[in-house]
């Protein structure tokens, strides 16, 4: 009971103390967590000015991906006959532009984030991990009205999710965590050096095809597979396409690299991205 | 908001913060902060260095140590909690750049600083705007970034909105309100703020004046115990009224005493931002045998010395000098700057009556009426000279001898309309505009949705 009140008081009246220096594995979660609100906030006040006097609103998030599939299919599915895996080939490119887009948004949108909001940071102190953090998780709304028009084209062609499903939030997570610490290292980076902003749309188009969107996993030359799969959206597509479409699940030796290059990269990122915060206010 | 308000809502404060006055709410220790000048965006370091550097963790290599400033120079203090504590010194002196680093905005480069307490600042009021967003959503936004938790928010919803006076246009986009309207809501929202220390800069000299004795009397009435605050101005009234205890500083610190003194020493100390300063002693008067500058003085319309004029009146320089040897045809001179240094105008005295005509010995008082709807916002500094013609001699120039701030109230009728962001320039004269329309001959095309 004591214990308890002396604690309340603590919370209610913390003491800080803070000098030049930082602990280098200090990430400082908790501050996050206490300001987790304004992260709600934040994401809110992205979804709602997202689509704002735009004539066709959330229709987008279905648009972007539908017209990206219509063109593909165009060119990769009838003129070059890419092969897909004996499935339609329109269902086949939707189902890896689902978790493209979720990443390739949160990698544009996350990168810019810190400076965008230039205005906040110069003037408010809050955990500025929040700010490419809810930049990343927005994207999230699109992908989920984008993936309810996809159950209906697997109605439309006939196709049953198999029980891997259960694993497709597994493999939207990583796909958030990839673009969560590609983020953390560009943000951190454009802050000094506007030149990312200009980097970013050669990057992702040069990441989209080195991964496995528009063509199968199959048709890349086996001696170079070790390297194709440190791209960590190939088993996060591959993983999409086994949990709704069925056919042969991700391969640990896929899988296993995804996950320890996002492990390392979401680390390396948090180091960077705290050590460089301290600085943001005074650069930006 | 005038001055009596001022000081009881202060007194009131204060008498409730001598709960617990024993307790540090602010403790700095040798506190520095250094930036470094020149073009940051573009670096003289390569992209790697940049990087090993930083994982290094000094920063920069020593190639880079010369260009450099030190905003701040070991300054230590300590305030108690439930304290009202005054910042004070020139522009540049450092004041919102340690109000900076209590709000954690920025690190210092030496020294620590220990608070108990939440900690709220105001920089800036509205900051997290989003005029896309709703009068609604913005009241949760802005609250949520100055530390505001969602319940808070929720308990004193209505009160804010209420209290902006804006409860039809609370579901409507915060773009289609007016400025008046936008500056309120901003302005409710920050009065509603419960931190147990508050930093101030400056924030509540902008603004409608009727309002903003609203928000002093609600932050007055919510009857916060031991609230710790401190508190950035430049105008020395408000200072002397709102803080018993004043810290002087320019880059170290200065003084620390009670605010009168402080102010005073201030005033005198020949960096002051004054808007009127006097010679008493005709031996230390500025100027040689010819002629002394005895005073030079900012007046509102009202006569009055004025520290802040409304951006929309006229403000009158007046210098008062003293002949010593009849004879000369003399030219009163003024510099005005802007706050970011660039220089603003020059005017030179045209009044026919002394124009051209050698003076006799005596004291003389002109005043130069700048014309409401000129200049721009901020702190505007003067240099006043006075030159002998024939031959053309400098019999004084003083710089910085005074200063005051244009404050635009934001009520549609200036220079900024119904905008309501950040205007810059040294002046900002209210323009006559012309709009020449053609209807359209045929139909307009019709917008889909």
């Amino acid at each position: 009971m004591t214990t308890k009140t002396e604690r309340q008081t603590h919370d209610d009246v913390p003491l800080i103390r803070f000098g030049p220096e930082q602990s280098l594995f200090d990430l400082e979660l908790g501050d996050l967590w206490r300001q987790r609100e304004l992260l709600y906030f934040l994401v809110l006040r992205d979804i709602k000015i997202r689509y704002k006097q735009t004539a066709l609103g959330i229709g987008w998030a279905i648009l972007q991906p539908f017209l990206t599939m219509v063109i593909f299919t165009a060119i990769f599915g009838v003129f070059v006959k890419v092969p897909s895996n004996g499935q339609p080939y329109p269902i086949f490119a939707y189902t890896a532009l689902l978790p493209w887009n979720l990443f390739a948004q949160g990698v544009a949108r996350g990168s810019t984030g810190l400076v965008d909001n230039a205005q906040l940071i110069t003037k408010v102190f809050f955990p500025r991990l929040i700010l490419p953090l809810a930049a990343v998780i927005a994207p999230a709304v699109d992908f989920v009205i984008a993936f309810v028009f996809l159950l209906g084209m697997m109605a439309w062609y006939r196709l049953a999710p198999t029980v891997g499903l259960l694993w497709l939030p597994a493999f939207v997570l990583l796909a958030l965590l990839t673009a969560l610490a590609v983020s953390l290292w560009l943000a951190a980076i454009n802050v000094r050096y506007r030149d990312v902003r200009h980097a970013i749309p050669f990057l992702l188009q040069f990441w989209m095809y080195a991964s496995p969107v528009a063509y199968p996993l199959s048709i890349v030359p086996e001696r170079w597979r070790g390297l194709y799969s440190l791209n960590p959206m190939v088993a996060v597509i591959e993983g999409f396409r086994w949990a709704l479409l069925g056919g042969a699940p991700p391969a640990p030796g896929l899988v296993a690299p995804a996950l320890v290059l996002v492990a390392l990269l979401l680390g390396g990122g948090l180091l960077f991205f705290k050590r460089m915060e301290r600085t943001f206010a005074d650069v930006i | 908001m005038d001055d009596e308000e001022r000081s009881s809502f202060v007194s009131r404060w204060v008498s409730l913060g001598s709960l617990n006055m024993s307790e540090i709410a602010i403790r700095v220790e040798n506190l520095s902060k250094r930036y470094r000048i020149g073009a940051l965006h573009q670096p003289r370091l390569g992209f790697r260095e940049a990087l090993a550097a930083t994982f290094r963790g000094t920063g920069a290599p020593p190639s880079e140590r010369a260009n450099e400033i030190w905003a701040l120079r070991d300054l230590s203090f300590e305030v108690k909690q439930g304290e009202v504590v005054g910042i004070v010194g020139r522009n540049g002196a450092g004041k919102t750049t340690l109000l900076k680093i209590l709000s954690r905005i920025t690190r210092p480069t030496m020294g620590h600083v220990e608070l108990r307490g939440r900690v709220g600042s105001l920089l800036e009021v509205g900051t997290g705007f989003h005029p896309e967003l709703t009068g609604r959503e913005n009241i949760y936004m802005n609250g949520a970034i100055l530390g505001m938790r969602k319940s808070e928010i929720d308990r004193k919803f209505d009160e804010i909105v209420a209290f902006a006076e804006v409860e039809k246009f609370i579901d409507t986009p915060v773009k289609r309100y007016s400025s008046g309207m936008a500056v309120r809501l901003a302005f409710a929202v920050a009065a509603h703020l419960e931190p147990e220390i508050l930093l101030v800069d400056e924030v509540l000299a902008v603004g409608d004046a009727r309002f903003q004795k609203k928000c002093l009397n609600k932050m007055e009435d919510v009857g916060q115990r031991g609230r710790t605050v401190l508190f950035v101005s430049h105008n020395m009234p408000t200072i002397n009224r709102l803080c018993p205890r004043s810290l002087l500083i320019d880059g170290v610190l200065l003084m620390d005493g009670p605010s009168p003194e402080i102010v005073s020493a201030y005033l005198n100390s020949g960096q002051n931002t004054a808007a009127a300063r006097e010679w008493p002693d005709p031996a230390l008067a500025p100027g040689g045998e010819v002629a002394r500058l005895r005073a030079v003085r900012v007046r509102g319309r009202d006569g009055r010395i004025a520290e802040t004029v409304d951006i929309r009146e006229p403000v009158g320089l007046e210098m008062e000098f003293e002949v010593l040897k009849p004879g000369y045809v003399l030219l009163p001179h003024y510099h005005v700057f802007s706050e970011a240094g660039a220089l603003a105008f020059e005017a030179v005295d045209t009044d026919p009556e002394w124009r051209r005509r050698p003076r006799p010995a005596g004291r003389y008082r002109s005043t130069a009426w700048v014309p409401g709807n000129f200049m721009g916002e901020g702190m505007m500094y003067v240099e006043a000279a006075l030159i002998t013609m024939e031959p053309v001699i400098t019999q004084f120039w003083e710089r910085n001898v005074v200063a005051f701030q244009v404050l635009d109230p934001a009520e549609g009728d200036s220079a900024r309309g119904d905008w309501m962001g950040r205007m810059e320039g040294a002046v900002r004269p209210l323009l006559h505009w012309e709009t020449q329309f053609e209807p359209a001959t045929e139909p307009p095309l019709t917008v889909e949705g």
